[in-house]
């Protein structure tokens, strides 16, 4: 007797069918939307609160017209992938070292976890102190908010690549220097992609955080002017801008590494 | 004279915080030029240090270790050796992953090409050349493993179980395509295993260990002709010999246990 579809459904850690899972996906989607729908034209809600989403589209409309959408977003991508890029710069090789070798692990573990734990939230003050509250101050709440966690995750990856590994490289007539560049650093890069895309997803919640305390530019602030006025259409606008950039860079970064590293398993 | 020759060998661990452990207790041990030696133990008697200790992995608390003549002061490309684990570079297909010594060598790209080629070959593994590692069996990664280490053109090859992972329907017909490579290579080889009828069916000479710390208890020559198959498992020399092995290990794993 043929299992029931209930069945094959509920079963743990088993494969459904591409359109099954499509559907199941927009379906849920379709159905926040249209709770959202539900309760904003039906008049649940007081428009003050929940804008609908007509609304949230002419808000959006403006905000292009205007420019203030673009020109707030632009501010906000060029923060991140500042401060993103230069943690990553130095966080990649000191990762690597520090997973790898002991006597780098012994110089900026300790340091490390200290940072770690502060969140970087709690520096903000300090630094606009030092920085003003300006690019300088978003990229350095950035920079200090990846970097230390970026290090940590890097470091278990290189911890992580097995010593047989490296120990047949110089059966096979490796010196230290080539297992390192040729091995170690190689047999990191999936587990380097991975991390980068993680810390990416974090580093907005820090650029957001750093843009409502104070700011004169971003998508933080666009939020937050949005609530002095209680525009609430371009609140919610803001927040959809954030979610489908992080959408965006999250989809890009997958097919950036299916196209980097063929031979890595997915993550 | 002996190719490998391993004088008076001892070899003790310190781990961090914990007591040392005494691995190796003067063992010595001589590899004849192009011959099959198995060592086999019960497990935990310190064979696969004794290997490292061969390939320079390791340093020897005392004693000595020559190939050729000449001491073994670290890792080189004059001992090739197939880990128990799969060792194989994942971002490397199965051509490269040949081709990693060659090309840490310095060997121009169609030499490189022309040696893959053969060894590709020898292991079986013709139309796989641009297969990434994720893609194989196990036991098609151990072949390239091997072909791998033959590449280099060692003067030893050194095997640490390296069919240990597999099942054992794979296992088998690993072992047979070794004996018909190693018979192709005239490659002097030492292998470490814990199955005593891989032991007897791969080996010239099987060396017996003992339990912790590690010493040669005895060494049996197998006077099985070759070339052999799987075949030669069930017949009566086979049997005479695994069953003299197996009371010795019987005797050093009890001895382990207590």
């Amino acid at each position: 007797m043929r299992r029931s579809r209930l069945a094959a459904y509920t079963a743990p850690k088993k494969e459904i069918g591409r359109p099954v899972y499509l559907a199941v996906s927009a379906l849920v989607a379709v159905s926040l939307f249209g709770l959202w729908s539900l309760l904003a034209y039906g008049g649940f809600v007081r428009p003050v609160f929940l804008p609908t989403p007509a609304e949230v589209l002419r808000a959006g409309i403006d905000g292009i017209r205007d420019g203030s959408l673009f020109v707030n977003t632009a501010f906000s991508v060029g923060e991140i992938l500042a401060g993103f890029i230069l943690a990553s710069i130095l966080a990649i090789p000191l990762g690597i070292l520090m997973g790898s070798f002991k006597i780098i692990e012994a110089a900026i573990e300790p340091v490390t976890n200290f940072v770690r734990y502060l969140p970087v939230s709690a520096l903000i003050p300090l630094l606009i102190l030092w920085l003003g509250i300006g690019i300088e101050e978003k990229i350095a709440v950035i920079f200090i908010g990846t970097l230390f966690q970026q290090i940590i995750l890097i470091a278990d990856v290189s911890r992580s690549v097995s010593s047989d590994l490296l120990d047949v490289s110089y059966t096979l007539g490796a010196n230290r220097r080539a297992v390192v560049t040729q091995v170690l650093v190689p047999a990191t890069l999936p587990g380097v992609f991975d991390t980068l895309r993680v810390t990416l997803g974090w580093a907005w919640t820090y650029l957001v955080v750093a843009e409502l305390v104070a700011a004169n530019k971003g998508l933080g602030y666009f939020i937050l002017s949005s609530m002095r006025g209680l525009f609430t259409d371009r609140i919610f606008l803001g927040i959809m801008m954030i979610g489908l950039l992080g959408l965006a860079t999250d989809q890009l970064f997958k097919a950036l590494r299916a196209r980097l590293l063929p031979w890595a398993a997915n993550a | 004279m002996a190719k490998l020759r391993i004088e008076d060998v001892t070899l003790r661990f310190a781990p961090r915080g914990g007591k040392p452990v005494w691995a190796l207790d003067r063992i010595s041990l001589d590899v004849a030029d192009q011959e099959f030696a198995v060592i086999v133990g019960p497990s935990g008697c310190g064979k696969s240090s004794l290997l490292r200790l061969v390939a320079g992995l390791l340093e020897p608390t005392a004693g000595l270790i020559t190939l050729d003549g000449s001491a073994i002061t670290g890792p080189g490309r004059d001992r090739g050796m197939v880990f128990q684990s799969y060792t194989l570079f994942p971002w490397l297909n199965v051509r490269e992953n040949i081709e990693f010594g060659l090309k840490i060598a310095g060997l121009p790209a169609s030499e490189r090409a022309r040696i893959a080629r053969h060894f590709i070959s020898e292991v079986g593994l013709d139309g796989f050349e641009t297969v990434y590692p994720r893609h194989l069996s196990g036991g098609m990664m151990q072949r390239v493993a091997l072909a791998r280490a033959l590449a280099n053109d060692p003067a030893i090859l050194l095997m640490d179980e390296p069919f240990g992972a597999l099942d054992s329907q794979t296992r088998s017909l690993m072992q047979e395509l070794l004996l018909t490579v190693w018979e192709h290579a005239h490659k002097t080889v030492l292998f470490i295993t814990h199955d005593i009828d891989e032991a007897i069916l791969l080996g010239d000479r099987v060396h017996v260990m003992t339990a912790r710390p590690g010493r040669i208890k005895e060494r049996i020559e197998i006077g099985i002709g070759r070339p052999r198959s799987v075949d030669v498992l069930t017949s009566a020399d086979f049997i005479a010999i695994k069953r003299r092995i197996m009371a010795l290990i019987y005797e050093e794993a009890v001895r382990a246990m207590e």
